[in-house]
């Protein structure tokens, strides 16, 4: 199906009041599987061109937080809005055209398997867009080299890459349609520093150049000193702090303490 | 931000303002929604010969990578033709833009195409052949280790698995048994129903016993078992070994010292060896049974007439021909399950061509060696 008018799409903007200053808005969302509560009554608002970091302990709900936003998991209540739309009342097309303006870097890459990397970028554009051949190579092979792939693996199968560089052609379909959002599972986990630095400037860059909006999970303590705006800690079922590194600093919770001024953290400064 | 705002349809305008020096105003969105028309729009731009050559980009509502990268492309084309190309009105937060993209050399695009060449058709062909020879090796090296393994599980019948053995035999016999004896009912009944008809006329209705007596128990019973067993578990295996092999996993087992054949291969050969003669036994009750059932109705011979004319026609002779093809099928379709879910790479695509590849080959095989049988049974007179 094509999308609609976009002067219907812009109209539907202003009465459901889309809000200039946060991109993502979640109130009082509970998610559980079973009789397991694993978030409850979490609230959250990203602000627009901010990178926020995203932390909690392993198994507090991180992943899934990003799961029920992207709306992958179901939430049992509370109303996660996206740019402004209400996820589960929008229509098709507005979800479409939310989803056209989003990317997603998703923990194990989630490349598509029998596609070649460029042909993994193209997806996004060949679904959305009506774009010539010749420039949808070209644009795939620039975002390839932005992400700092060698060109060469522009025709090589996700199987024939490594790791890290999985990483990077995931985050180069991520960014295919130049989304105003970008959703970052752990983007530099398994990276070796240098590569890890190279990502950061590189989100940092893309953050300031286009404008980009970063939603990214992350253990990276460099990461988190070195690009993001703001930093939201996981835990007890919702989020426990979020501010900038140095209200971190001055938290009081056991384990913001351990996390931000334990050995690991120390070390590095 | 632009979201879900009506795009600004990418306009350029082209003023020559004489000696020598022209000027190319960009105006609009040049995002990745609205690149295809702008990039249309360039192409039928008729540029003038002017050398010197000044884009202006200040007028530009909103820009991303895709519209820096067909500015840039655009100023590169101009600089080919012999102009000198500068961009004007950029701000610094777009200077960074083009810096990074300038940064950029993508390969002369070449569009793909895959022209039919005769060269190309005895490439493939080739190609297959060897492919062929590899896989026959394939299935002799996997049949080797079977034979090594099993060698080493009589020594030490204590690494035979025999839990692993009883999860694959639950899995591919019992599971397996309704649907077998419902489409060998079914058979049994067609057979005995086709076969009444034809023989009525001439009054000999009462060999259609012998008729499907004879051919359930020699051929169909076991054609179609090992064909629904091939379907079932041949793609469940390659499914699971392909799977495994696209998670690392075979390679984890190798690395922990373990032999693949030993723990994947031999319980699902060995399981279905013992499953399929079970299941052929199951599917030749249920044809009989079915073949019954019909002549009663539609010929109107009684279970007891059927029963003495069956003992009449068949010995078990008829029955164990039938039996002792099973666990030669069942190997065959342990082979090529195995072997083609080893050859799995790491694409979902190669794990869906292997597991066809897996039921077509069994299929095929199994109605080759049942024509092997039958000319050996045959030539010893059975």
């Amino acid at each position: 199906m094509s999308l609609a008018e976009p002067e219907d799409i812009a109209k539907t903007a202003i009465q459901t009041g889309e809000d200039s200053e946060n991109v993502l808005s979640v109130r009082g969302v509970t998610v559980g599987f079973g009789s397991k509560i694993i978030l409850e009554n979490l609230d959250l608002d990203v602000r627009r061109g901010e990178v926020l970091g995203f932390v909690g302990g392993s198994g507090t709900g991180k992943s899934v937080l990003m799961r029920a936003i992207l709306g992958l998991t179901p939430k049992r209540t509370g109303f996660i809005s996206v740019f402004g739309y209400d996820m589960s009342t929008a229509t098709q097309i507005e979800r479409r055209a939310i989803e056209r303006r989003w990317g997603v870097l998703f923990q194990q890459g989630a490349l598509f398997s029998s596609l070649t990397v460029k042909q993994n970028i193209q997806v996004p554009m060949r679904e959305h867009l009506k774009l010539s051949p010749q420039l949808m190579d070209e644009l795939a092979t620039l975002k390839i080299e932005l992400v700092g792939l060698p060109q060469d693996s522009a025709d090589k199968l996700p199987s024939e890459l490594s790791g890290g560089m999985v990483k990077r052609a995931s985050l180069a379909r991520a960014l295919a349609l130049d989304p105003d959002l970008v959703f970052l599972d752990e983007p530099t986990s398994g990276l070796d520093p240098i590569g890890a630095a190279a990502f950061d400037s590189l989100i940092a860059n893309l953050s300031s150049t286009l404008g980009l909006t970063v939603y990214m999970v992350t253990h990276d303590l460099d990461s988190l000193h070195s690009i993001c705006d703001r930093v939201a800690v996981l835990g007890k079922k919702r989020v426990l702090a979020i501010g900038t590194l140095d209200d971190m600093m001055k938290n009081d919770d056991s384990w913001i303490k351990s996390y931000f001024k334990g050995e690991r953290a120390l070390r590095r400064v | 931000m632009a979201f879900l705002e009506k795009n600004i349809a990418p306009e350029l305008g082209l003023v020559a303002d004489g000696a020598d020096h022209q000027l190319l105003a960009l105006s609009g969105d040049w995002t990745v929604s609205t690149i295809g028309d702008a990039e249309k729009e360039l192409a039928e731009l008729e540029i003038g010969k002017d050398r010197l050559t000044c884009i202006d980009v200040s007028k530009i509502e909103h820009l991303d990578t895709s519209g820096a990268w067909l500015i840039h492309k655009t100023r590169g084309q101009l600089e080919f033709g012999g102009r000198r190309v500068a961009l004007a009105g950029v701000s610094p937060v777009r200077q960074t833009l083009f810096d990074e993209i300038e940064k950029h050399h993508p390969p002369r695009w070449k569009p793909e195409r895959n022209p039919f060449t005769i060269i190309g058709f005895l490439e493939t062909t080739g190609r297959q052949v060897v492919d062929a020879g590899k896989d026959g090796l394939a299935m002799l090296h996997i049949l080797g280790s079977l034979g090594m393994v099993l060698a080493t599980v009589i020594k030490y019948p204590k690494r035979l698995r025999s839990i692993s053995i009883a999860v694959q035999f639950d899995r591919s016999c019992i599971g397996a048994v309704p649907i077998v004896a419902l489409m060998s009912f079914l058979i049994g009944g067609i057979i005995s129903q086709q076969g009444g008809f034809y023989l009525k006329q001439f009054g000999a209705d009462i060999y259609v016993v012998d008729l499907a007596g004879i051919l359930v128990l020699r051929e169909i019973g076991v054609i179609l078992t090992a064909i629904m067993v091939a379907g079932r578990s041949g793609s469940a295996f390659t499914a699971e070994l392909g799977a495994m092999r696209m998670q690392e996993e075979v390679d984890a087992l190798h690395v922990i010292g373990l032999s693949v054949t030993e723990v994947l291969v031999l319980p699902r050969i060995l399981a279905l060896m013992i499953a399929l003669p079970i299941l052929t036994f199951f599917a030749d009750m249920a044809a009989l049974f079915g073949s019954g059932l019909i002549v009663w109705i539609y010929l109107d011979i009684p279970p007891a007439a059927f029963l003495t004319q069956l003992q009449a026609a068949i010995t078990l002779e008829t029955l164990t021909v039938g039996l002792v093809k099973a666990p030669f099928m069942a190997l065959i379709i342990g082979l090529i399950a195995c072997v083609e879910g080893l050859k799995v790479e790491g694409s979902s695509e190669s794990l869906g061509r292997h597991t066809t590849m897996s039921v077509v080959k069994a299929i095929f095989l199994v109605i080759v060696v049942d024509g092997i049988f039958a000319v050996f049974f045959a030539a010893i007179g059975v």
